[in-house]
């Protein structure tokens, strides 16, 4: 029963790894970058919906829908003035500029809203569910998480797969000359594909802090890099991959936690990274390239 | 019978390589106009200028009147000219059927009319009927060339623009392609075709143009190009 509640937490934190790691996975399948300010961008949008609750009054999910709203513009701007200058500059560059994108954020929250941490108060208002006469408590946060995150990875889908802007994306991001002789703008698909991205940041910061409630301006960067790492682990560039990668990035960090060390989980983490790329350097479900040419 | 395409003075640099000459040429409505040459002449080059993957230095590029050497390639199509890409570069990890409904991308007039076109080209190339739920890295050189093809035909150009349709195909099949090609053409396309097989390409065109290192060496209608003496060594083999 136990070691029960501890897989559902982790596939819990899973679930946000995996909406974050989309981000990742999606901007470097269409735009051939690691966009290192992802992480940041959900903290901006956790302080958002902080301040949307705390300091003005709002209703949790309106401040979560300003939030998004405020993220995708973010995300818009970043890509329009931080890397669409660079485009066909080497991957070092664009590399380089997303990092400092990402000390740029984290700074520029410093400023704003300063260094100590903010005790972010969950969104939630479901009751926790108890199941075996007591003996498993499901969060409501653990609920709310895994259901948000599943129907989100649903519909990114169904987006992806099923509609033609989604299917312009699949075709920008294998070849974007061909994608551009059947018409399809580039510059606009990257930019939605930013966009996406950063609303999706936007819900995971929301369900993160609200699960672990303190928000301070580097609140992001782990998660993001957990989140990346989820993204490669997966195999970067593929959606399901990332969803995979992310939800056993979280089930084996939580199971760490419980039975090997609290203090090494994160090692143990990054250590399965490592062997996994070892073992299948495209990851877990990454594109192998059969073509016949 | 206006000229549709028509190619001025243009010159196209890579870094410094000065890879296109000063080329002109036109293709006139419904003909068949080959460019030939061998490899590294500058064919894939022009064939990206034109369809506006890559800009030139200078010279003007017009379609149908409007100049379109600096318009974005998305643009371009939208006027009705489509590029067959040399390699055919089919999405590989989408289905037969998902590289054709991309082709009718830039088609505003509802799924009902492009899901009859779908149909039309299915009957046209029956092979990708059988395949339409098949990723398009899975065809055979071929299928994917007919693929190509396919997807460029579903926005309904004015002109097709074939980079090296023969490309890595066996002769049967080139056959078939080049009996692809002169069909789409007697429907009413008009067809700039770039090909280093020049027998085949000469046997169908209406006229030719000869590139050699970035610049037209010689032009003519193709049957007099394919009698000529020079041409026949350089290019025919006999």
């Amino acid at each position: 029963m136990e070691f029960l509640s501890y897989l559902i937490n982790g596939i819990s934190l899973g679930s946000v790894y995996a909406i974050i790691a989309l981000g990742y996975t999606m901007v470097y399948g269409i735009a051939k970058m690691l966009n290192f300010a992802h992480g940041d961008v959900i903290m901006v949008g956790s302080y958002l919906v902080f301040i949307g609750i705390n300091q003005m009054g709002i209703p949790p999910l309106v401040a979560i829908i300003i939030s998004m709203v405020a993220c995708t513009l973010l995300g818009i701007i970043i890509e329009r003035f931080a890397y669409k200058p660079l485009r066909g500059a080497s991957s070092l560059a664009v590399l380089i500029t997303a990092i400092g994108v990402s000390y740029l954020l984290q700074n520029l929250a410093l400023l704003f809203w300063g260094s100590d941490p903010k005790s972010f108060t969950s969104v939630v208002t479901i009751p926790p569910l108890k199941l075996a006469n007591g003996q498993l408590v499901i969060s409501g946060e653990t609920i709310v998480t895994i259901v948000t995150s599943t129907v989100i990875m649903i519909g990114l889908m169904l987006f992806v797969n099923r509609t033609k802007v989604g299917n312009a994306m699949l075709a920008v991001s294998e070849d974007k000359g061909a994608a551009q002789l059947m018409g399809i703008n580039v510059n606009y698909t990257i930019a939605l594909t930013f966009a996406i991205g950063s609303a999706l940041a936007a819900v995971a910061g929301v369900l993160l802090c609200s699960a672990y409630p303190t928000l301070q301006p580097t609140t992001g960067a782990m998660p993001g890099i957990k989140a990346f790492t989820a993204a490669v682990f997966g195999g970067i560039g593929s959606i399901p991959g990332a969803m995979l990668g992310g939800v056993l990035l979280g089930i084996i960090e939580i199971l760490s936690k419980a039975y090997i060390s609290t203090q090494l989980a994160d090692a143990i983490v990054f250590a399965v990274l490592i062997v996994v790329l070892l073992v299948r350097p495209t990851g877990l479900l990454g594109k192998k390239i059969n073509e016949k040419v | 019978m206006g000229e549709m395409l028509q190619v001025k003075n243009l010159n196209v640099f890579y870094g410094s390589i000065h890879a296109i000459k000063d080329i002109s040429f036109h293709v006139n409505e419904g003909e068949i106009v080959t460019l030939i040459g061998a490899n590294g002449a500058g064919k894939t080059t022009t064939m990206h200028t034109i369809s506006g993957l890559l800009k030139p230095k200078t010279g003007e590029v017009s379609f149908l009147g409007n100049p379109i050497t600096q318009m974005e390639a998305h643009k371009i199509i939208r006027l009705g000219l489509s590029q067959v890409p040399e390699g055919r570069r089919v999405f590989s990890h989408l289905t037969v059927q998902e590289n054709l409904t991309l082709g009718a991308y830039t088609r505003k007039d509802g799924s009902a009319a492009v899901a009859n076109d779908l149909e039309r080209i299915f009957e046209r190339l029956p092979r990708l009927k059988e395949r339409r739920k098949q990723q398009a890295g899975t065809l055979s050189g071929g299928e994917q060339q007919m693929l190509a093809i396919g997807r460029a035909l579903m926005c309904k150009p004015k002109m097709l623009l074939l980079d090296e349709p023969s490309m890595g195909l066996s002769p049967l099949l080139v056959k078939e392609i080049f009996k692809i090609i002169q069909d789409v053409n007697q429907e009413g396309v008009t067809i700039l075709l770039v090909e280093q097989n020049a027998k085949m390409a000469l046997e169908i065109a209406d006229r030719a143009y000869v590139l050699e290192t970035g610049t037209i060496k010689m032009e003519g209608p193709a049957d007099e190009l394919a009698n000529n003496i020079e041409i026949r060594k350089a290019y025919l083999g006999c």
